[in-house]
């Protein structure tokens, strides 16, 4: 686990709350950033993944085609893949919708008491009929949960990982 | 008079014990300081073994028994943690998770939450066993509280505080298994029921968010059930 040098962050079906917490680790970004370099992320302008990365902290569920292909490639050219907060590991709100299908919600949103109906499907990549937590698509390595995990929750994450061990949240954290 | 003497002597992870014969196992235990997690279990209710989180190895029995409704008995070898118990724990809680739409984020016990409590104490990060998503009724009939099927875990701790401390005899269940449902009266709107009183006691002994007083806004609502022992004692000194 040791020589961890390339941090990426990936924002499927999430509201950007684990981002938002991430970046809630004020001066101790600057810390970690002189330890790890973000190589991936909403937060820095690199358009495609790249081949290698050494820790990649996912927020998010898998909602859509576009998530799912993502979610694979990721993990394939990842080596310790994080889940991080609730949507990634339950589905959480994202997965609301699993108790109607995908069908009602479109219908719901883009078709009824709307003045000009339409279903978008230019453009936007087509929804999952189930929203899944990471791991039932891919093998997660960390499980993090909070929605979102607090910020010293997310910097005891990094800096075990930093240390060369791999963080358990069992006892620590929990959802929601 | 009874020639058999009332003090049973057992052991509780190799540590020697007295209990009183009547006591459960998981009397027994708390009395010592020994912790098995619970759910179903409020003191001041009568146990009916529902939530299986209590199970315990006692030496020579085929099974895991619960706790709670497992009388103590002499020379019993009892064993409270153990990785293959601890292995079932997290599993049963998983398939508490799994069964219904549990969604803490949105929750009104969010923070307040019986369940949510055990995933930190049994060290439960996420859940393996598939998500079933069933589709569940809310009922918000009733002026004050609002029952959301979603998030029950079918204790019965409302049936038994209706029945046994209310008397109103509201609340039942219907249905088998997963597709067992709290319900009041004959499956009847809780704000059509003739034989609620409105008490609020079921409210109080929910471990989840299940039961809510509608004027629960966000998450800051904590429930109240430790008063149950203390009407049990009220009541108690009012017999002849």
């Amino acid at each position: 686990m040791s020589d961890l040098k390339t941090l990426a962050t990936v924002w499927l079906d999430g509201c950007s709350g684990c981002h938002m917490s991430l970046l809630d680790m004020d001066e101790r970004l600057v810390e970690l950033s002189s330890q790890f370099t973000l190589v991936y992320s909403p937060l820095v302008d690199r358009k495609t993944f790249p081949d290698r990365v050494d820790v990649t902290l996912v927020e998010g569920a898998v909602a859509s085609e576009d998530d799912l292909k993502k979610i694979r490639k990721i993990r394939e050219h990842t080596r310790v893949l994080v889940s991080l907060g609730d949507c990634a590991l339950t589905g959480n709100v994202s997965a609301m919708r699993n108790m109607c299908g995908v069908q009602p919600v479109m219908l719901r949103v883009y078709e009824q008491n709307v003045v000009q109906p339409q279903v978008p499907t230019v453009g936007v990549p087509a929804l999952l009929n189930r929203v899944r937590p990471v791991h039932e698509v891919v093998p997660v390595d960390v499980f993090v949960p909070g929605c979102p995990p607090s910020a010293d929750t997310i910097y005891q994450v990094l800096s075990e990982l930093l240390a060369g061990k791999v963080p358990t949240l069992e006892g620590v954290a929990h959802f929601g | 008079m009874s020639a058999e003497p009332n003090v049973r002597t057992l052991t509780i992870n190799g540590e020697e014990i007295s209990a009183r014969s009547d006591q459960s196992i998981l009397e027994a235990a708390r009395e010592h300081n020994v912790e098995i997690p619970t759910l179903c279990h409020l003191e001041g209710l009568s146990e009916v073994g529902a939530c299986r989180l209590c199970l315990v190895e006692v030496k020579g029995a085929r099974r895991l028994l619960p706790a709670c409704v497992t009388q103590v008995a002499e020379g019993m070898e009892v064993t409270t943690h153990s990785p293959k118990i601890d292995r079932y724990r997290t599993m049963i809680l998983e398939m508490y998770f799994a069964e219904r739409n549990h969604v803490c984020s949105v929750c009104v016990a969010n923070g307040n939450c019986e369940l949510q409590d055990l995933s930190l104490k049994l060290g439960m990060t996420h859940v393996e066993i598939p998500y079933q998503y069933p589709q569940l009724p809310v009922d918000a009939s009733h002026p004050r509280f609002t029952v959301d099927h979603n998030r029950c875990v079918l204790c019965t701790r409302c049936v038994r505080v209706c029945s046994e401390i209310e008397g109103a005899n509201t609340w039942g269940v219907m249905g088998r298994g997963a597709q067992s449902l709290v319900i009041t009266d004959l499956k009847q709107p809780w704000g059509d029921s003739e034989t609620c009183t409105s008490c609020g006691k079921c409210v109080q002994v929910c471990p989840t968010g299940a039961l809510f007083e509608k004027t629960s806004v966000g998450n800051k609502t904590r429930k109240h059930p430790e008063f149950l022992p203390y009407l049990r004692i009220m009541r108690e000194g009012e017999q002849p």
